[in-house]
């Protein structure tokens, strides 16, 4: 078990931050699992990207500030890289796969668009 | 002390991510069509990268920070470009 | 003013060009600052050849509540998604699209929805129809439209239109 030797409590703190963030990634994937059909599984990522990506590097930030001894910030950069992609790719696949439903005619998505709701 | 508590649960973590990573995979094997294969990568590249960001808290070097980025980035370029065959048949227009 | 535009088309692209360079080397030293200011100017030189449409930002206090907004939206999201994904086979199946018509019409202020939409499960953005100016959204707990409507324009959309527009 080789690990970086921190203070007791930024040692709690990485471990709390990291494992909490595992496991919010790891329901985001059990969702892409579980979720009956594609337009339901495609909210289950963004689990892992938001909350598991934001816990685990804030943990990585905590660990490597502490071990260097000066506030360590570049983390931010995947931070903000993956909150910039994710809706990119989500945002693609989500109209890719309704454009080939229509297509193919099938009732996996409505045939038009629903009428817009009026508070 | 402080290392053993950190130990584990940077194990505990790893452990956990390369169980999402799984399910994504079953998912990507799975399918049943091509939009829940890509879905299935994009999210195993997600888990992959994060369980470089925990490799590097264990090994205390800030190296794996470049390497998840590098990922993080070909995950992205790959999702967009399969998800763009998916819409038209080809990748560049 | 007029000077400093005409050396420097985009002074805020500059300095976030700038601070993401010093993130990526973690270095403050005087050459990795100049190196930087070198990379970060080109960057805003290319930004002029592709010619984007002029946008403007204003309100700093609305910026900052709507991240304070959105940190605790995806926050509470993710616990509602994370349940749905626990829970029964019942609760997994009241997901369906809807439609909405939105107010906001600015191209930054569409693409900043967009990335919160997405990013807090539960809603994902499908389709934006700018003719109609109507949205099309997928949402996976859709038991009562109307909340969904009410909650992106009152939460997001009004302080959108105060940032962007």
């Amino acid at each position: 078990m080789s690990a970086p030797d921190l203070p007791l409590w930024a040692a709690i703190l990485v471990s709390f931050f990291l494992v909490a963030g595992a496991l919010v990634t790891l329901l985001g994937s059990i969702g892409l699992w579980r979720l009956p059909d594609f337009y339901a599984r495609l909210h289950a990522p963004s689990l892992g990207a938001t909350l598991g990506t934001g816990l685990i590097l804030v943990a990585s930030m905590i660990c490597f500030s502490v071990l260097q001894g000066r506030p360590l910030v570049h983390e931010v950069l995947i931070g903000l890289f993956v909150t910039i992609t994710t809706p990119v790719t989500l945002m693609l696949l989500a109209s890719a796969s309704l454009y080939r439903d229509r297509v193919e005619g099938n009732d996996a998505a409505p045939k038009k668009d629903p009428p817009p709701t009026e508070l | 002390m402080s290392v053993a508590i950190l130990g584990w649960s940077i194990t505990l973590a790893q452990v956990l991510l390369t169980l999402a990573m799984a399910c994504a995979v079953l998912r990507f094997m799975r399918g049943p069509r091509a939009q829940d294969r890509i879905i299935g990568l994009d999210t195993f590249y997600v888990n992959a990268m994060l369980l470089l960001v925990t490799l590097g808290i264990r090994s205390g070097a800030t190296l794996y920070f470049e390497a998840a980025l590098v990922i993080g980035l070909l995950g992205f370029v790959g999702t967009v470009a399969l998800a763009k065959f998916l819409m038209r048949g080809e990748v560049i227009e | 003013m007029t000077r400093l535009k005409r050396v420097l088309p985009y002074p805020l692209l500059f300095l976030a060009l700038l601070g993401m360079w010093l993130l990526m080397t973690q270095s403050l030293s005087a050459g990795q600052i100049l190196l930087g200011a070198v990379i970060a100017f080109g960057g805003c030189w290319t930004m002029v050849a592709l010619d984007p449409p002029a946008g403007r930002l204003r309100r700093p206090g609305a910026m900052a509540r709507l991240a304070g907004r959105v940190f605790l939206d995806v926050f509470r999201s993710n616990l509602a998604v994370g349940s749905i994904i626990l829970g029964s086979e019942d609760r997994r199946t009241h997901a369906g699209f809807m439609s909405l018509r939105l107010d906001l019409t600015s191209p930054y202020g569409l693409a900043v929805l967009a990335i919160i939409l997405t990013c807090t499960p539960g809603t994902q953005w499908v389709r934006y129809d700018p003719s109609r100016r109507v949205l099309m959204l997928h949402v996976l707990d859709l038991v009562d439209d109307r909340h969904w409507v009410r909650t992106i324009k009152e939460r997001y959309e009004s302080l959108l239109m105060e940032i962007f527009e």
